[in-house]
């Protein structure tokens, strides 16, 4: 079953701005990236798939919930951690993860419990009997994590939630989303302005773009997608590119510089013989990774 | 259940799922309502924070405090001053309540956008803004309600007729009732348009002292120029007279302002101002609410 179903979803903000245009798209149980530029719209679709803001048409269903008419039994389902701050600095972290367990629905006991859980799984210790407002950004950012797990919902929405950190910092939040998609249990969508760091821990991978929906994949055959080789050659780069679009292979030039798509093993030793008949040297050869979006846009473009 | 070790050690007890029970939209709202009360009185919060609401309880209780002792002390007959007025009397103090406690309840949660935490979750907007209601109203009662019980103490103490006491204390209580929503609908609305806190409460406690300003000087001038009805009328402009008018017509009490309202149409009216005036409060935190997460 799906976690999340769009149909012909459109978003307008007066007659416009267009936030979202006709997204029909599924995100399958597991860890999905929602990936896009600032202002591509993800923020809002999570708004939307929360039940606070009415889709202008099309429809949207989390859990099976539809998002027009059930918000509140979708909220009671689902966690979210939003992109901004959010957070009192005059209580501590325990009171106020306490407290949005209530808010949750959860007695009080149970509150106590699942909020002591939830921080210490995020990694906060003793400093979560201190005030917040003395907190680090990194540690925001797990107090706001915490809160979205509190209530062990079935799905996780965050919001950027690598906004602010350092790499170190950037790395363990990563880390965490990994091992609530998988040690937990919790289907996680994820929403980052950076490929490369949803790559490492999503399973599935959404990119929309301008509120469109450039591309909707399992995460490994996108990333296969982008595997190539940088082959620069010493002369004659029209001839080198001809050469490989005749041997079959996907090329692309700038100067002397060619990006050819890397298939499998066999691609290194067409390169390879290419090469050699043309007479040309070789002045490097590397494998390496095109940057998605980058690839989105030719495509889209093509 | 083992983990991975990127993590480190620091994570090394499984995570437990949820079995128990969920509760509803009304227990939700009953929660936050419990704990926007506790707020207001700084329970569960820092040292400083209960500062404030306790002072001003000991302000409001203590006058009531040396007229029990004077009561029990001299042997008089009856309390010096109604159950009925005795918040009204004291309005200075409720009104620095009011102002100091409404944009703590309202205006942190906006301004440090603690409300997108709430609204993700089943809480409503509606729900929000009842519950806040529910426990500003509840918080102001009490500051008014306590005095009431230590007036009702004295005077069972000095041996003060039982039962007229009793339902004097009763109509006391009903009153305060009254004016502590009306405050506390005023004081929620102006905080909830006033992020900064400092500004909610300056801006409170101009709204309340205007009021009753202009209330007061209308009524004393066409006192004066020989216009009672007009007086009267003047009452309903600030929420003091305004509570005063109802307490007047509804459980017979005596005015604490100069005149109580006009004629047999008055009353009702006061009264239906009030419920008016609560219910466009209500409607338009809604709105300032819809307002804040649509975006």
């Amino acid at each position: 079953m799906s976690m999340i179903v769009t149909t012909g979803l459109t978003k307008r903000f007066g007659s416009r701005v267009t936030a979202l245009v006709d997204l029909s798209v599924e995100f399958p149980p597991g860890v999905t990236g929602l990936v896009g530029a600032n202002g591509a719209g993800k923020s809002t679709l999570i708004k939307i798939l929360l039940g606070l803001a009415p889709a202008t048409s099309g429809t949207a269903k989390v859990l099976d919930l539809d998002v027009a008419t059930e918000g509140t039994r979708i909220r009671e389902l689902v966690g979210y951690m939003p992109e901004h701050d959010c957070l009192p600095p005059d209580v501590t972290a325990t009171e106020l993860v306490v407290h949005l367990g209530r808010m949750s629905g959860l007695p009080t006991t149970a509150a106590r419990e699942r909020a002591a859980d939830t921080l210490r799984h995020v990694g906060l210790f003793e400093e979560r009997y201190r005030p917040i407002g003395g907190y680090s950004t990194g540690m925001k950012q797990r107090v706001k994590l915490a809160q979205a797990l509190a209530h062990d919902p079935r799905l996780v929405l965050l919001d950027e939630p690598t906004n602010g950190l350092d790499p170190a910092g950037r790395d363990e939040m990563l880390a965490l989303i990994r091992r609530i998609g998988t040690v937990f249990g919790i289907s996680v969508v994820v929403t980052s302005h950076l490929m490369g760091e949803l790559e490492r821990v999503c399973d599935h991978v959404v990119v929309i773009d301008g509120g469109r929906l450039m591309r909707a994949a399992a995460t490994s055959a996108v990333t296969a997608l982008t595997q190539n080789l940088t082959v620069e050659v010493s002369d004659r780069g029209a001839d080198a590119e001809a050469a490989f679009a005749a041997a079959g292979l996907t090329v692309r030039r700038s100067g002397e510089l060619l990006q050819v798509a890397l298939v499998d093993e066999s691609t290194y030793d067409t390169v390879r013989d290419v090469i050699a008949e043309l007479g040309v040297g070789l002045v490097r050869l590397q494998q390496g990774r095109q940057h998605m979006l980058d690839m989105f846009r030719d495509e889209a473009a093509s | 259940m083992t983990v991975p070790r990127e993590t480190g050690a620091i994570h090394d007890i499984g995570y437990r799922n949820y079995d128990g029970p969920r509760l509803g939209p009304p227990y939700i709202e009953r929660s936050l309502a419990v704990a926007s009360l506790r707020g207001a009185f700084g329970l569960g919060r820092s040292t400083r924070s209960k500062v404030m609401p306790v002072l001003l309880l000991a302000v409001m209780v203590v006058p009531a405090l040396i007229v029990s002792a004077i009561v029990v002390i001299s042997g008089a007959d009856e309390l010096p001053l109604a159950y009925t007025s005795y918040a009204i009397r004291l309005g200075v103090v409720s009104t620095v309540f009011v102002a100091a406690q409404a944009p703590q309840s309202v205006s942190r949660d906006l301004r440090f956008r603690v409300v997108e935490l709430y609204f993700s979750r089943p809480l409503s907007r509606r729900s929000y803004v009842r519950a806040k209601l529910a426990a500003m109203s509840a918080a102001v009662f009490v500051l008014m309600a306590a005095p009431l019980l230590v007036l009702y103490g004295g005077a069972v103490l000095g041996g003060l007729p039982f039962w007229h006491n009793t339902r004097d204390l009763l109509a006391g209580l009903a009153g305060a009732v009254v004016l502590a929503v009306v405050l506390a609908s005023l004081g929620l609305l102006v905080a909830a348009w006033t992020p900064r806190r400092g500004i909610g409460v300056a801006a409170i406690v101009a709204v309340i002292l205007v009021l009753g300003g202009v209330s007061a000087i209308a009524q004393g001038v066409s006192q004066d120029q020989g216009h009672p009805v007009l007086a009267g009328w003047s009452g309903l402009v600030a929420p003091y007279p305004l509570v005063d008018g109802v307490q007047v017509w509804a459980l017979g009490a005596e005015s604490s302002t100069v005149i109580g309202p006009p004629g047999t149409a008055g009353g009702p009216v006061f009264a239906l101002v009030v419920v008016a005036f609560v219910a466009a409060c209500y409607l338009l935190l809604v709105r300032r609410y819809r307002r804040v997460t649509a975006s």
